[in-house]
């Protein structure tokens, strides 16, 4: 049998697939930053505690409720975007007009109370949580063994991304929306509220975290610091795509799951590093990112 | 007026320093252990404030103070790095007069404040941290190393599996300095018995996604899937084993270190059938049924893990070591006290300080229990068989330790 790379192309395509798998969270993670970036020029640190706490309310959700994974994931993402809003209005209004910098303290200092609050109450080694029966089990598909439940995260996440992708570029309320972000004096002189659309739109970019918290929390274990783990991870993949690029966080965050899949077979150890090496190689040769537009 | 003043808090420092030489040398008046451990990451759970907890228990239980001088427990998070423990260790014992410093899981920062221990000439109390270095190549006579070891892990679970016919293996190795003591003490164990390794895979520490990595030792063909890692690495390992199908392929996980808490977060029915090696376990006898539920009351109904049972045991001993030197000065005599004097206490039952810093007592070989079996929380392992403390770890001339004569 031929190889490629050294390793049997079968295993090649049982890590691509993989990183695929990754990529989807990365995506849909980076693409909630992106929006939210794009759209109210937050740099929202806090969205990887918002995601732990999307995996939490499907937990709660299921323990003291009984409601399981689908509920969960039509009602955590409501539930935690409805709370991104009430920050939104309460505090990162406050400072909308003040220089990036202060976005980014005030998020990372909420970030660390939600996850020192989670931690405090349940600990650090997380919560059980199992796949859905409808999606349990797998298929054998030659190469390797295909998990149901891996099938399913990759598919909802590309649908849940490009249709967030059309409505933002392909719409007239996503023209709204780009256009309060270029001016936004001018967009409210036609009669549109948009203080209320930039809560609404946070409230939407953090309902992506917690969407993205409920896929994850049959596959990792429900526990605090699963956001902060990845967080830096995500905020590499938005600067690779382009700051606030929507497709760019979508395509980089598929291709940089494949990227680190491979990793993992040919030199593991770096398997956690890679990405930040690929960072700095494109701000060295495109600083806007690969989809980014130089300001 | 002034001067009486001036008067008075002479009288009152010349009081203060004939009570301080009236009992013995203990200095500053205090005896201050330092808990070092993560109060906040992947092993809060089965050390931070439990460990801290622990602590205060054993210190409560001698009577609150040695020989009339008072005992005082502090704390502090190393984050699991060993720069930050390391400057803590310094700060404790240089600004605080820390005396000993207990606990430390992490074999990164465990080696870092062994040595900064001994530069000082202080006590180290190891409960949490893995690294048969510790006792071995890297021992020191300051460091009393109380609970577990990679060795112990490897004999336990090692050898029950191969015996059980596991005999060919593929590891998935936390890439630091404690994955890679397991992996190592592992492998010799299993091709000690006669089995094989047939790869590994070295994975960084806080690793989410083990998909990949399963996969390769899937396409090993080993046996045995050895996880040499440890909390939430092993956790989130044996739930994506289950989820890929691995165990159900015909191979078996073995989990090299699990802590109760482990299982406690993974669930019986995904953790149902782990064998493992622990040091402790709640549920023995009366004594640790006892103690146990008096830790759990203050610990928000959680049963304390082997690191924090251990950290008890180790805090009992130096106190105990404390009152026959009186003296906490220099540490290299308070841990020969330590090694003179046999352990004895409730959780590890009776065993030794050895010469290298190693302390033996039982280990327990444990298989976690179905659901069904299960009759409420914490009802977690079958304990499979025991092993005697003079076999539970390395002999004293297999480790390398240069106090070893």
């Amino acid at each position: 049998m031929t190889e490629l790379l050294g390793i049997p192309p079968q295993v090649l395509f049982g890590q691509v697939l993989l990183g695929l798998i990754n990529g989807a969270f990365y995506a849909v993670l980076s693409l909630g930053l992106a929006v939210i970036f794009g759209l109210l020029n937050i740099i929202n640190f806090a969205h990887g505690a918002l995601y732990m706490t999307g995996a939490f309310v499907a937990w709660f959700l299921l323990s003291y409720l009984g409601l399981g994974y689908w509920w969960a994931l039509l009602l955590s993402p409501v539930i935690v975007g409805a709370l991104g809003m009430v920050l939104e209005r309460t505090l990162l209004k406050r400072i909308a007009n003040l220089d990036h910098l202060y976005g980014l303290l005030l998020t990372f200092g909420l970030a660390l109370i939600i996850q020192g609050l989670f931690r405090n109450y349940f600990g650090s080694s997380g919560q059980p949580y199992q796949i859905p029966p409808l999606l349990a089990g797998g298929h054998n598909l030659g190469f390797m063994f295909l998990p149901n439940y891996r099938a399913w995260v990759v598919a909802a996440s590309l649908v849940v991304c490009l249709g967030t992708w059309f409505v933002i570029e392909r719409t007239k309320l996503g023209s709204y929306l780009r256009a309060a972000t270029e001016n936004p004096v001018m967009v409210q002189a036609f009669g549109i509220d948009v203080p209320r659309m930039v809560t609404l739109t946070y409230g939407f970019g953090v309902a992506l975290a917690a969407f993205a918290g409920v896929l994850a929390a049959p596959i990792y274990q429900v526990s605090p610091q699963m956001g902060a783990d990845l967080i830096i991870v995500v905020f590499a993949v938005v600067v690779i795509g382009g700051m606030g690029s929507i497709l760019g966080s979508i395509v980089t965050g598929f291709g940089l799951g494949i990227v680190e899949g491979l990793t993992k077979v040919f030199y593991p150890e770096a398997s956690s590093t890679v990405i930040f090496i690929v960072m700095a190689i494109v701000l060295l040769i495109k600083p806007a990112g690969l989809f980014g537009r130089a300001a | 007026m002034m001067k009486k003043r001036l008067l008075g808090t002479t009288a009152a420092l010349l009081a203060g320093l004939a009570a301080g030489s009236a009992h013995a040398a203990f200095s500053d008046g205090k005896i201050k252990i330092g808990v070092l451990n993560d109060q906040s990451s992947l092993y809060a759970d089965l050390s931070g404030q439990g460990s801290v907890l622990a602590a205060r228990m054993a210190v409560e239980d001698f009577g609150g103070s040695v020989n009339g001088t008072p005992v005082e427990i502090i704390f502090a998070d190393h984050q699991n790095k060993a720069d930050i423990g390391s400057n803590i260790a310094r700060q404790w014992y240089d600004v605080e007069q820390v005396d000993a410093i207990a606990d430390v899981p992490n074999s990164a920062v465990a080696l870092a404040v062994s040595q900064i221990t001994r530069d000082k000439n202080k006590v180290h109390l190891n409960s949490g941290a893995g690294t048969s270095s510790l006792t071995g190549d890297k021992c020191s006579p300051n460091t009393v190393h109380w609970t577990y070891d990679t060795w112990a892990l490897a004999n336990g679970t090692g050898s029950a599996v191969v015996e059980n016919g596991g005999d060919s293996w593929f590891f998935l190795t936390a890439d630091y300095a404690f994955g890679h003591a397991l992996e190592g003490d592992t492998a010799a164990v299993v091709k000690e018995k006669g089995g094989q390794v047939l790869g590994e895979v070295r994975h960084p520490l806080n690793t989410a996604d083990f998909s990949s990595f399963l996969l390769q030792a899937q396409g090993s063909g080993a046996k045995v899937i050895g996880l040499a890692n440890a909390g939430s690495d092993t956790t989130n390992a044996i739930k994506q084993a289950s989820e890929f199908g691995i165990v159900q392929a015909g191979q078996t996980l073995a989990g090299l270190l699990v802590f109760i808490t482990d299982v406690h977060g993974l669930g019986l029915q995904t953790a149902q059938g782990l064998t493992l090696t622990e040091a402790f376990y709640w549920d023995l006898n009366d004594e640790t049924r006892a103690w146990s539920k008096r830790f759990a009351e203050q610990n928000g109904g959680k049963q304390p893990t082997m690191v924090q049972a251990g950290v008890y045991g180790a805090v009992l001993h130096y106190l105990k070591a404390l009152a026959e030197t009186g003296d906490d000065s220099d540490g290299v005599k308070v841990v020969e006290q330590m090694k003179a004097m046999p352990t004895e206490d409730p959780l590890f039952g009776k065993g030794e300080v050895r010469v290298d810093g190693r302390t033996t007592h039982p280990m327990y070989l444990l298989q976690v229990k179905t659901p069904e079996e299960s009759k409420g929380p914490w009802d977690y392992y079958n304990v499979v068989s025991t092993i005697p403390a003079d076999q539970a770890f390395r002999p004293l001339d297999k480790g390398g330790c240069e106090l070893v004569k």
